[in-house]
């Protein structure tokens, strides 16, 4: 096993990018993530990589758009309001299918908002955050470690899907150091795409394109039909298939009364409480969603069978609640605490917050 | 303290090597065979102003990474005093900077240990190094981290560092836990009363 190395969570991403075969990166500086610009700006020129920091976070993501439907690894990163100015490029990418890693190290919003961290830009990535008919993979590490294993199968994943895939982190885990085990290089090839611009092996005469623009009306219904599909056996694959294990971490669930329920930095917080919960006899567990869409439904329809009460634990005024209240669908109440504006719940007062509900008097 | 685990708030100002001390502590843990975590505080700071991180040094893995109540403040100048000393956990511990930080009156539920950080390094021959004396006399009191391990520790802190900066660091781990261990730091009730087994 290679030797761990003390990193901070932005760079844990540009080392991983890289040895994911990723060797294209643009972007524009923003807190909390400009460590991993800065990182890749000296890292890319000594893989024979291109990095650009580009005139504006709109050139930027349509550089991205150029490079990978040329075939390439490609990403970019930002912080809140940069994705903001980048939802129209990911929608263009979505629709022209093309496979790209997308990296929010989420601040505090809306607006020009903060620097410290916060989630508040789960609607953006969960629902779209651009226009049209389209989704985006969106994966949610909570430990340094996880932002690293996570860039690489984020190009994976989308290279599988020809689909944007965003990982959803916060400040907290982009500036923090943890150790980390740097995963094996992939052996990526870059003319393996037989859709790309890129492709060497297409016939005399032959060419590709990559574009989101179908004018007539029966193409496009055609076209975003195809994408649902695909968007269907995405959500096949991450709740029933390959990928269900990989979707979710379930922590001392199956004699749960209450489930905590949080993703990212939040569920290492929740996982501290519920274990303060167990020593004073409090029967807590834990779900932390480490993919955010396709969300899994699945583990609450299950869990909505055995425990009594959901607390869903948000930085942010109330997101995701939103998606465990659907997957419980009504059977058990779905309670919310949340801080925000770039405030961190400490775990006293979740703790607080569970006991209110576990001795309501 | 704890022999299973350590959260440690370090705080100063801006280039007193808050931050590194802090990469110190992690790595050497982390070498050590520990579980280990580092957050930085950061704001919109101005040059000068203040800087502070959290660590935290486990045997078992570390669910929740961030340092509410303290075990132990490092505190290099007065305003840390000010910000994190109520928050230092019963029977915790405030180190501190007594070159830059007047003796005061204190909690009395904690314990005191002053460091004339900034004299030593003076002495030295480097006022950067007051922040390595911490660590040195940090590892005297640590029961996850030694004196060895820093020593063993800090080559690769300091990759491509030149030999005389590698030997003042050294030096200045030294001092910092000779310090401790002659006992030349206490003063104050409480102090006396725990070592009087009271």
């Amino acid at each position: 096993m290679a030797e761990k190395v003390l990193m901070k969570g932005n760079e844990a991403i540009g080392e991983a990018a890289v040895l994911a075969g990723c060797r294209y990166y643009f972007g524009y500086p923003i807190t909390p993530q400009s460590e991993l610009p800065a990182y890749l700006a000296k890292r890319l020129p000594e893989v024979d990589g291109v990095f650009v920091q580009a005139e504006s976070e709109v050139a930027a993501i349509n550089m991205v758009y150029g490079a990978g439907s040329a075939g390439a690894r490609v990403m970019t990163s930002s912080s809140s309001p940069g994705m903001s100015l980048k939802q129209e490029g990911v929608s263009y990418i979505a629709g022209a299918e093309i496979p790209c890693l997308l990296v929010n190290v989420v601040r505090g919003g809306p607006g020009l908002g903060n620097i410290a961290p916060a989630q508040s830009d789960y609607w953006q990535a969960t629902r779209g955050g651009g226009h049209g008919d389209y989704r985006t993979l969106v994966l949610a590490p909570n430990s340094v470690q996880e932002m690293a294993d996570m860039t690489i199968a984020g190009f994976e994943f989308a290279d599988r899907f020809r689909n944007p895939v965003l990982l959803l982190s916060d400040g907290v885990l982009g500036q923090m150091m943890e150790p980390v085990t740097l995963p094996d290089p992939v052996d990526y090839e870059v003319n393996s795409k037989k859709w790309a611009l890129g492709y060497n092996g297409k016939d005399k005469g032959e060419r590709n394109l990559c574009s989101s623009i179908f004018l007539d009306v029966d193409e496009l219904e055609e076209h975003n039909w195809h994408l649902y599909q695909k968007y269907q056996v995405m959500t096949d694959l991450f709740s029933t298939g390959e990928y269900k294990d990989f979707a979710v971490e379930e922590h001392l669930c199956e004699d749960a009364e209450i489930i905590l329920v949080g993703y990212g930095i939040i569920s290492r917080i929740l996982k501290t409480v519920v274990e303060k919960c167990r020593k004073r006899g409090i029967k807590a567990g834990m779900v932390r969603p480490k993919v955010l869409w396709p969300y899994p439904t699945h583990v609450f329809e299950r869990l909505a069978k055995t425990a009594s009460q959901f607390l869903v634990v948000e930085m942010s005024c109330g997101q995701m609640v939103e998606d465990v209240k659907l997957s419980v669908n009504g059977k058990k109440p779905v309670y919310f605490f949340g801080r925000t504006g770039g405030t961190i719940p400490s775990d006293f007062e979740i703790l607080n917050e569970v006991d209110k509900l576990v001795r309501p008097d | 303290m704890s022999s299973k685990v350590e959260r440690v708030i370090l705080a100063g100002f801006g280039g007193q090597g808050i931050l590194f001390l802090g990469k110190v502590l992690a790595q050497t843990g982390m070498h050590a065979g520990k579980h280990v975590s580092w957050i930085p505080s950061y704001g919109p700071e101005m040059r000068g102003g203040t800087a502070n991180c959290s660590v935290i040094l486990s045997v078992n893995e570390i669910a929740s990474p961030m340092v509410t109540v303290p075990d132990t403040v490092i505190a290099m100048n007065r305003p840390s005093v000010a910000k994190f000393n109520l928050k230092i956990k019963a029977g915790g511990m405030l180190m501190y900077n007594s070159s830059l930080i007047e003796r005061q009156e204190f909690r009395d539920d904690i314990r005191l240990v002053e460091i004339p950080a900034s004299e030593i390094a003076e002495e030295l021959g480097n006022p950067r190094v007051a922040n390595l004396v911490m660590a040195g006399a940090y590892s005297k009191f640590s029961k996850l981290i030694t004196f060895d391990d820093l020593v063993a520790c800090l080559p690769s802190l300091m990759p491509g560092g030149k030999k005389e900066m590698l030997e003042i660091n050294l030096a200045a781990f030294k001092k910092g836990f000779d310090f401790v261990e002659e006992k030349k730091y206490m003063f104050g009730r409480y102090v006396y009363s725990v070592f009087k087994g009271i």
